[in-house]
């Protein structure tokens, strides 16, 4: 202790007569830039992540991410589960994997959506390709691991396509007609278009666009489970005496080829807000924080002599608006900051599979990625 | 008792109870209300009224009579002329409605009969008889869309979709063969009025360019060397002017002197011009008439019909100041008109300030549509009467009379016509009697986008040619203010003289002159014949002119305009006549002539606005109309020179006791096109000029007939928005309605250096979603032509691929799968390039004698059309139409659509005049992302910002924001802050911050590569960004191989033509500085046009190579001994064949290298 306040004195000490710096243990400022993110005014700090194990081996502090202690750390911690949104903490892993989960949500699960569009009349307004292209949109309700992919030289079959039929007529005198996308009817027996005089004329059958074995709703997943998409969504409007007729086939992708095939609506993180009251703020200056935050962030204390003193209740409700630091005088008062290994993990899946699902698939996408790599250099 | 009463209530201020009451009334709503009544393109469609309903009637007045020369008692006499309803008379005799629609689409001009009722005698020798005849038609009329003549005029919303018409649409154009015609808003100088300026040596002077129904011509007094002569077209040289007062009568010098003014200074300055006449002997009448009738110019046609009086006097009267009218050779008129120029010039050379600026708006006249049709049809139905004259004599003078002489046969019906026609589809003006021969003056009007339509109906041309270096004319004069708009002119050659209408601009049409004139005299205007010289120029009264004519003069001259003014308001005289009194040059000028600019604005009585809130809610409750507030004088308009006499109080809250008047709204100052701009007045001024230019090219939608119209070349925009950030002008005029562009989430940083020179980056996921989708339509046609020897063309069924039975060719089956059997490609196919769309064959034969028997299918050839498009590029056949065309042809259109994502190259811009192209495409997952998941559209450079000081950007994004998060559009009208047209920052900040946003508008983000947060806040939300015309798609341009032009072998220009890229001279520059001489080699010749030639050492010049012999002979030494072989450029040796075809022998001279 003396020698330490002899350095603080300017003295100078000879580092072999350091005392040892307690191992595993980084000084608080340290620490604080090792797993904080500081959201000042003007900028936030720290926003990078630590990952060379030998960072502060001067500390003797080791910085090498250790699979007994990401077992023992890694947490996941449901906060919100509905059929299409999931909100989950994900606590103890780095940025770069979290991330990773992102991204594979976002890109790489594969979803049905529908890629042909067949359009045998359409009177309406709004062009083919602009109808192909809301048709595309329109979210599939299908588990898409029952199905294989369509590669370019395969035949679309009951294992890679599934087929929808739209027919829908504004009868003459009835009033402007909303089509949406509750008129596809799934067909499990395939295409029912014959193709225009194929090339064989001795094929008895009458050829379709799709060449199914048998009918989808034979399959024991969709037996009593009929495909449908989103239902609601707008797909085109009708005039008195227009007309669509068309069928769509849907096939298996994923999110990087085309948006139309991305799980979710969204999937993002944010990490955990921290506020840290510097000093305590009592009476009138606590009302005014309590005032100034549009997410009440703080709360007020009564204290026993009648004082009043603010606390910081619902730091997750921070939607780091700074206006608690807005000014100079509070920004010494307040940190802001982010929990790096913290992330509050939110879904929006659009419906084909639930959110937790989704989240289980990234993960073994994750796996299946990091086993190539493997065996890959191996 | 009296106590003082500041000793009752010390701290009440007693001020305050004098004081009028001032509150702020919302008078915005008069702007819709106005643009209700008039429209926005009032000024086209009043013009235009104004021909049809009284100027048409005027000039048949004016010329209602036809006297055959041999027969003076018979005549025709044309009693009245309307203009009927738009239709057409078929073939079979019914008649056809039109409506612009159905001329739109069957390429056929929207005209409506011209009707007169005549009278005309019959018969022959003594037995005349008079007979009458009602709807005559004598010609067509174009006529102007939405003017009162047209069938959609008053139509209602459900009306004008019935017939096919946008109800957003503004009218005013013309539909002239198929195509949208408008006729430019012409800018000029005034006609009739003194304008004193200096010529090219510095000289002042005084030019009057003098207009009247028979005559147009240009006087212009010019102070020379300290005196002053007249320079008129028909003198060859300067006349002294005091030669000319001399012809008029004016002998007394004195008297001179007396009109100019007595002042010893005018006197001085007079001085040399007297002697001059003086010193040329000159003191008579007579001897002043014989002096000019020696400078008159002679003609090489001169013929002497001008008998005993001479030309010279005759030229003094009908053509030197031709708008002061001689009235029975009484000259007086016109010499005090000369001495008050000549009084203003010495005035101006005494006094610089009181020089007239030619750029000063009040110094100009608008010429809109109906003036220059008027013009037109005034020359057109006069040579008409001419021609029948001409026909009637011609008949008289054969006098067989075996059928009795018959007026009406003579009436020629298509002269009118094929006139007027002629004249707006090529915008050509001839006018032989005004010698105006002016060209394009017409033009088609521009659908590129709805704003491209209604700037372009609003853009007022220039007189000058653009090629004048001066800045005066192009500088922005403060007269334009709320007439012009500042912002919306052309970058350029054409810069500051092009300009456009502001949004409450309205153009005045003529007002009877006659009454306006006797109202004068009644109020007390002294008549100018009663009136002494001595008294011209007395100090204590003023001049009152009138339409650029000297009236009289009057005592007091402000209670006179103020009397005017009163009964101006009271709508006793038309509402646009101005009264102006100009102190310096003691004058009151009234003007009721057309042309002029002016603009509504609210009186006030002493500062006090007239308008109160009661008369406001009157307006909201529809039971009072602008026109009210104009006939109880609580609205005037004001021109730009009655503008000088008022004060104008911006807002209610800045009125002084003197104010007269308070603007109706500010933003109104700005036209439609700069209209568009979010807080433009936060804005450098030439992003505003940008923006107004790039609106015009941005896509989206155009009218709500968009898909029922046949335009050569269509962009939509598939999913367009309105702008979350709106202005009132964007209300007003219905871009909220027919936007073109998307609002697009931008976050403002830097991001993966695709970003530089004002690149943006551009999310993928968000263009597969739809962002920037744009469709684009294309016109192709194809007409069935008959021929002279009664042949035609006939279209044919497609071959199939089953048909190979048949005897027809087969073999192109597969470029015609898209035809249906009708051999037209069917809608909704699918079409790519080198496909057929009209499967159409030619007779061979098509000239000479009518072809009796039935053609066979030898004697036709094919003429296919084949569709060329991008190589790759699948486009879709939307729709066909078959209409006959004028020549009784069958006429086929068709559209071909394509639609096209954004791509890398193509362009964007936001409405701060920040354009960009899109620099590369990045996943959704590389994206940043904000705490709340939210994930940019695009990203625009920080760069962008510093330089262009576009600080009304920043702020759209800040209230598109503030709007996305509340739930309601954000203003930002021009000027609109006090007024509560434009959202104030720190409200929208209050808004963000309340909705969790930081007040600045700078969020978290995350960055979608590392998933860390980004080292910064990053300024993000949404901006209204509009996708450009410019695609690369249609740009992109590369080549190989490929074609060569014939004559030099060179490869072929341009991309139309898939020509070469051209190494320069600049480019060649280079590379022989650098010496890479074996590439210039290469692509100079090797890779252009490298020919082989024979050249014969011995005389120089080509020879040939002779195949049999297989050698080199040269044809002019007959023999092959000294022939080289070498190579040239074909360029080069087709120089020296064509040197040699002039005599000229190029000789080549070969050495050892």
């Amino acid at each position: 202790m003396s020698d330490a306040e002899s350095m603080m004195h300017g003295g100078f000490v000879s580092a072999l007569d350091l005392p040892d710096v307690p191992s595993s243990k980084l000084p608080h400022h340290l620490d604080l830039r090792r797993t904080r993110v500081l959201c000042n005014s003007v900028a936030p700090d720290n926003t990078d992540t630590v990952q060379y194990s030998g960072a502060y081996a001067s500390m003797g502090v080791d910085n090498s991410l250790r699979l007994d202690d990401f077992r023992n750390n890694f947490k996941v911690n449901v906060n919100r589960l509905t059929a299409d949104e999931m909100e989950f903490d994900m606590v103890g892993v780095d940025p770069s994997l979290a991330n990773a989960f992102r991204r594979i949500l976002l890109a790489e699960l594969p979803t049905m959506a529908i890629e042909k569009v067949f359009i045998a009349n359409n009177t309406s307004v709004i062009q083919d390709e602009v109808l192909a292209h809301r048709l595309g949109l329109v979210p599939i309700i299908v588990d898409p691991r029952h199905f294989d992919y369509l590669s370019e030289n395969d035949r679309p079959n009951e294992k890679n396509t599934i087929v929808f039929k739209l027919h829908v007529r504004c009868k003459k005198g009835d009033p402007r007609g909303t089509v949406k996308s509750d008129e596809l009817r799934w067909l499990p027996k395939g295409s029912e278009f014959l193709k225009e005089s194929g090339a064989s004329a001795s094929n008895t059958k009458a050829e379709t666009y799709t060449s199914f074995n048998f009918s989808q709703d034979s399959m024991p997943e969709f037996s009593d489970n009929p495909i449908g998409v989103s239902p609601g969504i707008i797909v085109a409007k009708l005039a008195p005496g227009q007309e669509i007729e068309l069928e769509a086939h849907a096939v298996k992708g994923i999110g990087k080829t085309h948006a139309k095939w991305s799980p979710v609506a969204t999937c993002w993180y944010r990490m955990l807000p921290e506020v840290v009251l510097n000093e305590d703020i009592k009476g009138d200056m606590a009302e005014e924080l309590v005032k100034k935050c549009p997410a009440s962030v703080f709360d007020i204390e009564e204290l026993a002599n009648g004082k009043k003193r603010a606390t910081v209740a619902r730091p997750r409700a921070c939607t780091l608006c700074r206006e608690c630091v807005r000014d100079d005088e509070w920004e010494r008062r307040i940190s802001l900051c982010r929990v790096k290994d913290h992330f509050i993990f939110t879904i929006e899946s659009v419906g084909a599979l639930p959110p937790e699902v989704l989240f289980t698939e990234a993960v073994k996408i994750l796996e299946d990625k990091c086993e190539r790599v493997i065996s890959d250099l191996s | 008792m009296t106590i003082k009463q500041d000793q009752v209530y010390p701290d009440i201020d007693y001020r305050k109870f004098v004081e009028p009451i001032k509150s702020a009334v919302d008078k915005f709503q008069l702007v819709p209300e106005f643009l209700k009544v008039r429209g926005l393109v009032k000024q086209h469609l009043d013009s235009f009224n104004y021909f049809v309903n009284i100027d048409i009637k005027k000039i048949v007045r004016a010329n209602d009579r036809v006297v055959p020369g041999a027969a003076p008692n018979l005549y025709l006499r044309f009693k009245d002329v309307r203009i009927g309803k738009p239709a057409i008379m078929m073939e079979d005799g019914s008649l056809l409605d039109l409506s612009p629609q159905i001329c739109r689409l069957m390429d056929m001009t929207y005209t409506a009969p011209i009707l007169v009722d005549i009278e005309y005698t019959n018969g022959s020798h003594d037995n005349y008889t008079v007979h009458k005849k009602a709807d005559v038609l004598i010609g067509r009329m174009p006529v102007m869309l939405r003017s009162c003549c047209c069938v959609l005029f008053g139509k209602d919303e459900a009306e004008l979709a019935r017939l096919g018409e946008c109800p957003l649409d503004p009218g005013g154009y013309f539909v002239i063969k198929g195509t949208e015609k408008v006729i430019l808003i012409q800018e000029q100088l005034s006609k009739n009025r003194i304008i004193i300026d200096t010529d090219k040596k510095g000289n002042v002077i005084a030019s009057v360019t003098s207009s009247t129904e028979s005559t147009k011509s240009k006087t212009v007094i010019v102070m020379d060397k300290g005196k002053m002569y007249l320079q008129l077209n028909q003198f060859g040289k300067n006349i002294p002017i005091m030669v000319v007062l001399k012809a008029m009568g004016m002998e007394s010098d004195q008297e001179v002197v007396q009109m100019i003014g007595r002042d010893p200074k005018y006197g001085s300055l007079l001085l040399p011009s007297i002697e001059e006449s003086a010193n040329l002997g000159i003191y008579t009448q007579p001897q002043a008439l014989d002096y000019l009738e020696g400078k008159v110019k002679r003609l090489p046609f001169a013929h002497s019909s001008y008998g005993k009086e001479g030309r010279a006097l005759s030229i003094l009267r009908d053509v030197f100041l031709a708008n002061v009218r001689v009235n029975k050779d009484n000259f007086r008129p016109k010499c005090i008109y000369v001495a008050v120029m000549m009084r203003r010039m010495m005035e101006a050379i005494l006094n610089k300030d009181t020089m007239d600026d030619k750029d000063y708006v009040g110094n100009k006249r608008l010429e809109l549509s109906g003036q220059l049709i008027s013009l037109l049809f005034e020359d057109l139905f006069k040579t008409m009467l001419s021609e029948i004259q001409k026909h009637a004599d011609n008949a008289l003078s054969r006098y067989s009379r075996s059928s009795p002489f018959d007026f009406f046969k003579y009436i020629p019906k298509d002269l009118i016509t094929v006139g007027l026609e002629r004249s707006l589809s090529t915008g050509n003006w001839d006018v032989k009697r005004f010698r105006m021969h002016r060209k394009g003056m017409t033009q088609v009007l521009a659908r590129l986008s709805f704003i491209g339509t209604l700037g372009h109906v609003t853009r007022v041309s220039p007189q000058f040619e653009k090629s004048r270096k001066v800045s005066g004319p192009r500088a922005l004069q403060p007269s334009q203010w709320g007439m012009l708009c500042p912002c919306d002119t052309p970058e350029g050659e054409s810069c500051g003289l092009v300009k456009n209408l502001a949004l409450m601009t309205h153009v005045t049409t003529d007002e009877e002159e006659g009454p306006l004139i006797s109202l004068c005299y009644c109020l007390g205007v002294e008549d100018l014949e009663l009136l002494s010289a001595e008294e011209l120029h007395t100090p204590s009264s003023f001049l009152i002119i009138f339409n650029g004519l000297i009236l009289g003069k009057h005592r007091r001259p402000q209670r006179f305009a103020n009397v005017m003014r009163k009964l101006r308001r009271a709508g006793k005289i038309g509402e646009f006549v101005s009264v102006f009194v100009n102190e310096k040059q003691r004058c009151v000028y009234i003007a009721s002539d057309g042309g002029r600019v002016c603009r509504p604005l609210v009186v006030a009585d002493k500062g006090v606005s007239r308008i109160k809130d009661y008369h406001m809610k009157e307006l909201l409750d529809g039971v009072r109309t602008f026109d009210d507030f104009l006939r109880e004088g609580l609205v005037e308009y004001l021109d730009v020179n009655e503008e000088n006499n008022a004060l104008i109080a911006l807002y209610e809250a800045d009125t002084t006791p003197e104010t007269t008047h308070i603007e109706i709204e500010p933003l109104t100052i700005l036209g439609v096109c700069a209209g568009l701009i979010p807080y433009p007045h936060h804005n450098q001024s030439p992003r505003n000029t940008y923006q107004c230019a790039m609106g015009k090219q941005a896509m989206g939608n155009i009218a709500y007939n968009q898909l029922l119209r046949m335009d050569t070349l269509l962009y939509l925009l598939v999913y367009p928005q309105r702008p979350l950030l709106t202005t009132r002008t964007i209300e007003l005029i219905g871009y909220d309605k027919l936007g073109a562009g998307q609002n697009a989430t931008v976050a403002v940083m830097s991001y993966s250096g695709y970003d530089i020179e004002d690149a943006i980056v551009m999310n993928k996921s968000s263009l597969d979603r739809g962002f920037g989708r744009c469709i684009v339509m294309k016109r192709y046609s194809a007409v069935n032509q008959k021929y002279a020897n009664r042949t035609s063309d006939r279209i044919l069924r497609p071959p199939r691929r089953d048909d190979r039975t048949g005897k027809g060719d087969y073999q192109d089956w597969e470029k015609m799968q898209i035809l249906d059997d009708d051999g037209i490609a069917a809608p909704g196919e699918i079409i790519r390039p080198n496909d057929v769309y009209i499967n159409k064959e030619s007779p061979i034969m098509t000239k000479g004698s009518p072809m009796m028997s039935a053609l066979k299918d030898s004697d036709y050839k094919p003429s296919r059309q084949t569709f060329k498009g991008t190589e790759g590029e699948a486009s879709v056949v939307d729709r066909v139409t078959l209409c006959t065309d004028k020549n009784d042809n069958l006429s086929i259109k068709f559209m071909i659509r394509h639609t096209r994502r954004p791509e890398v190259g193509d362009k964007f811009s936001s409405r701060h005049g920040q354009k960009g192209v899109c620099g590369t495409i990045v996943q959704q997952e590389d994206f940043p992302f904000s705490e709340r998941g939210i994930c940019p559209d695009l990203i625009m450079n920080p760069h962008g910002f510093p330089s262009r000081m576009t600080v009304g950007k920043m702020i759209e994004l800040l209230g598109s924001k503030a709007g996305v998060s509340c739930g309601r559009f954000h203003y930002g009208s021009a000027f609109g802050e006090p007024s509560g047209h434009a959202d104030r920052v720190e409200a929208i900040s209050e808004t963000l911050v309340k909705h969790g946003f930081s007040y600045n508008g700078k969020d978290f983000l995350y960055s979608g590569i590392s998933g860390c947060p980004l080292q910064a806040y990053i300024f993000m939300g949404p901006i209204y960004y509009q996708k450009l015309k410019h695609m690369v798609l249609d740009k992109m341009h590369a080549r190989g191989n490929g074609p060569r032009a014939m004559m030099t072998r060179q490869p072929t220009e341009g991309r139309a033509r898939n020509g070469g890229l051209r190494v320069g001279e600049m480019e060649r520059d280079c590379l022989i500085a650098y010496g890479a001489s074996m590439l210039i080699y290469e692509r100079l010749m090797l890779s252009s046009d490298p020919f082989e030639v024979q050249v014969c050492r011995s005389c120089g010049l080509l020879g040939y190579y002779n195949h049999k012999l297989k050698a080199g002979v040269c044809s002019s030494c007959k023999t092959g001994d000294n022939i080289s072989t070498m190579k040239l450029p074909y360029a080069c040796k087709l120089l020296i064949q064509e040197m040699q075809s002039m005599n000229i022998v190029p000789r080549l001279k070969l050495a050892d290298s």
